[in-house]
């Protein structure tokens, strides 16, 4: 069985986003970028799977401008396979990114694909659920644990209020939650092995697809600065606060 | 368990401008005379310039020589420095004083030195220099003779404990035939190799300054790329050695900070706070009106000058750049000291290992021709002419201006004299000798709390993992810092480290690691030395843009 892994670069988790002065994105300049982080999961959760010999080869995919053959080589250095770039400079959304991912899928023909549950820069959480529909496969989303079985996927759930459990027939696709497991420490050795790993870099008009953005960026903005707390005299003044000033009763 | 090994040629601790220097000089070296040379560099950061913060204004000698088609390469030297103003200030006025001769910039760039430092990796990168940021080297290995052997990487996931965590990776051993520590101002191995080959034996001590910076985004208006500013005086007395900076970056980003010399006297000294005061001088705090702070950070520098450079060779190794500390104090500039010194001893380290078909030639060998080349460049030259600046601030602000003007201009560094440095964690007076300094509060848009700057840094650490500021004797804090001096540590972290909070009756200390900025100003200046700052998990530490 082959598994295949998206992983997208996204902003650091440790660098505080902070919008550009004209409001048109976020400033990206010379800011630390990394793998995001549930997709640091999703590998992970395909190399264990890969390491209780249940997988023949893992294969990293990544949508995106050439730096993110960084983000692939740290897959590979984590310990997947090899890595496929769909290399574009332009903004992709989450439509685009699906069915770029279904044109490899197409290619390589994994039974399991599994990505992070949602990218922390724009926080979407759509790629996955919108892959499984373009593919016509079963989808385990938020999972918190997978286990295989006689050619069925067992997929723990994070839901509302508790776990839900499910049964996939592969192939299929599963979004990696935060509790599915600890990604391992990248190995030194492993990062030098990883550069000779194989890359192949396609573009998206040899997978004959559009990426035309469909939505467009309004405007991006801090939030509103949180204002200082105020102590009120007697309930009279803090109905009238909440009535009149706050207006929420 | 054992630990793992991968051999080069050449190891250099620290992705800095002198450990990059170096790198890319021996790859030239290499590329020319047609030889195969390994060379990798660990960086404790999570990328190449994530933990570089410098002014920075930089004069481009070193790297002329290094890449003369830097320009054509696309680096980052995007504005020229323009016109520079010194000013003296008093608490309402400034006075625009004569530029010292250091401070003229002609020719030089206010650039972002993270941004060169990324920049110089892409060229080390594409002469396959092996650069692992992310791992800290956290030990110096020694082969049987004592000889330098090379050096390991600290052990990730641990727990707080010391205990093998679920993730838990051993760190790797790095050997190499050279090694070549460039981890800037007092580094945590440096330090040890001081102690372990008497280095500093011949040296004056060496002497610090902590220097603090933000980055702002100001209005368009207001903004004058190439402007260059510095002052003295106020808010610093007459006592103190401090100044400022405000230069002016491409695409409307100011670059202000204040140094301060670690050889400060009076323990409620805050520097974070003298920073944050600057910026209210009525001179200064107009053009970041209707601005926004976008980076903080801090970095202790080297200031001891000429007569505080260490041995710079021992067996099997050598140190570069500020971790040998080859500041330009007058000038305020280091960067074509460190890449100058790093090239250098990139030349020196190629002599040796390339004049033999031996493929141990140079492994654990101490090579003094890198004091010898370097004593002949113009860095040797430069250096030596100022020697005597800093330690004149002894002094006091003006003699020391007077002083130094007669021993640069009229006798050209050739003074017959060398000035003394006292060691700067002896200098702090008893509390009760002085006056605390009451610090207005921030306003959030001007002066900010330290909680709201370290934010500013990006600076994490991964939360469960031993301590690393280390004490030697964990009583020490409260029986002598807390009792004597009032607990200096809580106001010269300029990242709100060390805490003292109530217990009980008593107070303790708290150390807040996570928010550790990896400045180093508390292994400097803690009086009794109480305090060892060691490498924590690779990665960690702040993630500067643009600093």
């Amino acid at each position: 069985m082959k598994i295949l892994v998206a992983v997208k670069r996204a902003i650091d988790y440790n660098v505080k986003a902070r919008p550009k002065s004209d409001g048109s994105g976020v400033d990206l300049a010379n800011v630390k970028m990394s793998m995001n982080p549930f997709d640091e999961i999703a590998v992970e959760e395909a190399i264990r799977i890969q390491e209780a010999g249940n997988a023949s080869e893992t294969i990293a995919v990544s949508v995106g401008p050439k730096q993110c053959q960084e983000t692939l080589r740290t897959a590979m250095a984590m310990g997947v396979d090899r890595g496929v770039l769909v290399e574009t400079d332009e903004d992709v959304q989450p439509l685009a990114v699906a069915k770029l991912i279904k044109a490899v899928i197409d290619k390589e023909q994994p039974e399991l694909v599994i990505l992070g549950k949602q990218a922390i820069d724009d926080d979407s959480n759509q790629t996955g659920q919108m892959l499984a529909a373009l593919l016509g496969w079963p989808q385990g989303t938020f999972a918190c644990g997978v286990a295989l079985a006689d050619g069925k996927l067992e997929v723990r759930r994070e839901i509302d209020g508790g776990i839900q459990t499910i049964n996939l027939t592969m192939p299929a696709v599963v979004t990696a939650d935060l509790r599915l497991n600890e990604p391992r420490y990248v190995k030194l050795p492993n990062i030098m092995k990883a550069k000779k790993k194989p890359l192949d870099v396609l573009a998206p008009a040899e997978l004959g697809i559009d990426v035309t953005p469909r939505l467009t960026l309004v405007k991006v903005a801090e939030p509103p600065a949180r204002e200082g707390g105020v102590k009120v005299e007697d309930v009279q003044q803090l109905i009238d606060k909440l009535r009149n000033e706050a207006k929420v009763i | 368990m054992e630990r793992e090994a991968m051999e080069f040629d050449v190891v250099i601790v620290g992705g800095g401008p002198s450990g990059l220097a170096a790198a890319i000089r021996l790859k030239q070296l290499a590329a020319e005379k047609g030889s195969d040379l390994s060379v990798c560099i660990l960086e404790k950061g999570s990328e190449i310039g994530a933990h570089i913060l410098s002014g920075a204004v930089i004069e481009p000698r070193a790297l002329n020589e290094l890449l003369p088609d830097w320009k054509e390469r696309g680096a980052p030297l995007h504005t020229p420095a323009g016109k520079d103003r010194f000013l003296l200030l008093t608490e309402k006025r400034a006075f625009p004083f004569i530029t010292p001769p250091q401070m003229n910039n002609h020719g030089n760039y206010i650039v972002s030195l993270g941004n060169v430092c990324r920049w110089l990796a892409e060229q080390a990168e594409a002469l396959e220099v092996d650069i692992y940021p992310g791992f800290a080297a956290a030990e110096v290995l020694y082969h049987d003779d004592g000889s330098v052997k090379g050096v390991a990487t600290g052990d990730m996931g641990r727990a707080r404990d010391g205990s093998e965590g679920p993730n838990f990776e051993l760190g790797m051993e790095l050997h190499a035939k050279q090694t070549l520590f460039a981890e800037g101002c007092r580094g945590s191995l440096t330090k040890t190799l001081f102690d372990r080959f008497d280095l500093r034996q011949d040296a004056e001590p060496q002497v610090y300054g902590i220097g603090i910076k933000e980055l702002w985004e100001i209005d368009p208006a207001k903004h004058m790329p190439g402007s260059i500013t510095h002052t003295a005086g106020w808010p610093m007395d007459m006592s103190t050695y401090g100044g400022a900076w405000i230069y002016h970056l491409e695409d409307n980003l100011v670059s202000v900070g204040f140094v301060i010399g670690l050889d400060y006297k009076n323990p409620y000294l805050s520097p974070f706070d003298e920073m944050q005061r600057f910026k209210t001088h009525p001179a200064i705090r107009e053009q970041f009106e209707g601005a926004r702070r976008i980076s903080y950070g801090a970095r202790a520098i080297s200031s001891g000058g000429f007569q505080s450079i260490p041995k710079l060779t021992f067996p099997g190794g050598m140190l570069l750049g500020d971790a040998a500390g080859f500041l330009n104090v007058p000038k305020i500039k280091g960067t074509h000291t460190a890449m100058k010194s790093g090239m250098t001893a990139a030349e020196a380290v190629f002599d040796v290992l390339a004049a033999s078909e031996d493929e141990n030639a140079g492994r654990g060998a101490e090579i003094t021709d890198y004091s010898e080349r370097l004593e002949k460049t113009w860095l040797w030259e430069e250096l030596r002419g100022v020697r005597n600046v800093k330690p004149s601030f002894h002094w006091g602000l003006l003699p020391a201006l007077v002083y130094s003007g007669l021993d640069t201009v009229i006798l050209r560094g050739k003074a017959p004299w060398t000035l003394h440095h006292r060691p700067d964690h002896e200098q702090l007076l008893p509390a009760a000798e002085c006056t605390p300094i009451a610090y207005p509060k921030p306003d959030g848009k001007l002066t900010f709390d330290k909680p709201s700057s370290v934010f500013l840094s990006n600076t994490n650490h991964e939360e469960e993992q031993p301590c690393h500021l280390t004490l030697k004797d964990e009583a020490v804090p409260v029986t002598l810092n807390l009792a004597r001096f009032a607990g200096p540590e809580a106001r010269f972290c300029p990242a709100g480290v060390y805490e003292f909070i109530p217990d009980g009756d008593a107070q303790r200390l708290q150390i807040n690691a996570q928010n550790c900025v990896h400045c180093k100003t508390c292994d400097i200046k803690d009086p009794s030395q109480n305090i060892n700052w060691v490498t924590p998990e690779g990665g960690g530490g702040p993630n500067y843009p643009n600093m």
